[in-house]
């Protein structure tokens, strides 16, 4: 172990954990990956060693500390890898990045998760459009912007294009396409999955979707 | 007429509201002047609506007119705005980072105590004391004998926490627990951060929220 070894506990259908891979690739920071295979039975010694807290990955390890929460490891991995800087660089800039990581992370994926996890029709309804009055005001910070952070992929941009993996899923069961709705934000997503940073870290969505539907096998949803 | 807002610092906040509070503690650290201006919840102001449209919440802090929401996302543009002063925030990044850890944890964990306070009571409300007294005692852990959870001084944990003690102290009278009996380590600490002026002048009276909460309660038909 040396300076600056860098280690990140992952499991590959988590989009939290697919943030934090973007954010290493966007900073150009080597590190070696330690997958979790098996959250739902078998935690390992050494993510509740590291995270005992909440027990969850991502856990990003800098010469053997931990840090554990998506939001705060990519903060911190800006601070503490100051090149290739990911937030804006005014305070004021900075706070409204993190008001939109907040309301991504307070929103997005639990709204996301009421559509599928589900199947009274009238509940999925309610969920989807739940889920695009969500998107609404996402859509509206966009505006005609190319990146949520102005002309560069930032922050908010890689906070939001992990969760992306999940949304077919959610375009399925909610019967709906996000680009008939928010074509801007459709376009940004295309536009940031054409960055190799974000190709390369994400887990496709075609395994993810296929990962819902054996979910909603298990609770007797199909 | 130049607006209000426009004029160097404005906080919009509510004297109930620990968020508010939390803002009000960092800025009296950094010995930074503001007008305050105390919203008459529920009537909510056009200000607030105009400046937080998203949630119509308190606290907002106007900086030259522009607005910034959500308390701990305030308290860190306080730090990164005016840099002179007393810190609020460690410069190291990872202490920075598990500062940001617990400050999250409190507002994920200990938030609960507005809502156990307002919709609960019997054999319900029991059971939530328990599962929020078990919160307390991880803090507690996580503060050890430190003085502050930031360590030798006052810091953003400290601020993030000490902001919920009137309703703490408030839910523990409903709720039937004494922080001083079943969080010792706690009770000492939240004594000692009460004596720094800026937590002192800016915590709400605890018998103000106790009367608030038990009036509330009385609403929702949980007291007689």
């Amino acid at each position: 172990m040396g300076k600056d070894d860098v280690k990140l506990m992952t499991m590959w259908a988590s989009p939290f954990c697919m943030r934090v891979k973007v954010a290493l690739a966007e900073k150009e920071i080597a590190y070696e990956e330690i997958q979790e295979n098996d959250l739902l039975t078998c935690k390992s010694d050494l993510l509740l060693k590291s995270n005992p807290v909440h027990k969850q990955v991502p856990v990003l390890f800098h010469d053997d500390k931990p840090i554990c929460e998506s939001t705060n490891i990519i903060t911190y991995l800006d601070e503490a890898f100051p090149a290739k800087p990911l937030f804006p660089e005014c305070a004021y800039g900075r706070s409204r990045a993190r008001f939109w990581a907040d309301y991504i992370d307070c929103k997005v994926h639990p709204a996301g998760r009421a559509i599928w996890s589900t199947k009274e029709k009238d509940e999925v309804e309610a969920a989807k459009n739940n889920f695009l009055e969500i998107m609404k005001y996402l859509a509206g910070t966009l505006g005609d912007k190319d990146y949520f952070n102005g002309d560069k992929f930032g922050f908010v941009d890689i906070l939001l294009i992990g969760l992306t993996t999940w949304f077919p899923a959610y375009e399925k069961y909610g019967d709906f396409k996000l680009e008939d709705h928010y074509p801007k934000l459709a376009a940004w997503i295309t536009r940031s999955w054409a960055r190799e940073t974000v190709s390369e870290s994400l887990t496709s969505p075609e395994k993810i979707t296929n990962l819902v539907i054996m979910l909603r096998k298990m609770h007797g949803l199909e | 007429m130049p607006a209000i807002e426009d004029s160097g610092v404005v906080v919009l906040g509510w004297w109930v509201s620990m968020f508010t509070t939390r803002v009000r503690i960092a800025l009296a650290e950094k010995g930074i002047s503001y007008e305050y201006i105390e919203e008459d919840i529920p009537n909510k102001s056009p200000l607030l609506l105009k400046h937080n449209p998203i949630y119509k919440k308190v606290p907002v802090l106007i900086h030259k007119g522009k607005p910034i929401c959500e308390s701990l996302i305030i308290v860190q543009y306080i730090h990164e705005t005016w840099k002179e002063g007393y810190p609020l925030l460690p410069s190291d990044p990872f202490l920075k980072s598990q500062a940001a850890f617990w400050a999250d944890y409190i507002d994920k964990h200990i938030y609960q105590v507005v809502k156990l306070t307002w919709d609960s009571k019997g054999e319900e409300m029991q059971k939530r004391v328990e599962e929020f007294l078990g919160y307390l005692k991880v803090l507690e852990r996580e503060l050890g004998e430190k003085p502050y959870f930031n360590g030798e001084s006052f810091g953003f944990v400290d601020m993030a926490l000490i902001c919920y003690y009137s309703h703490i102290i408030g839910f523990g009278k409903i709720g039937n627990f004494s922080v001083e009996k079943d969080t010792p380590k706690l009770f000492a600490w939240a004594t000692q951060c009460m004596k720094r002026e800026s937590v002192s002048m800016t915590l709400a009276d605890p018998n103000k929220i106790y009367e608030l909460l038990i009036e509330i309660r009385k609403k929702n038909g949980l007291e007689d």
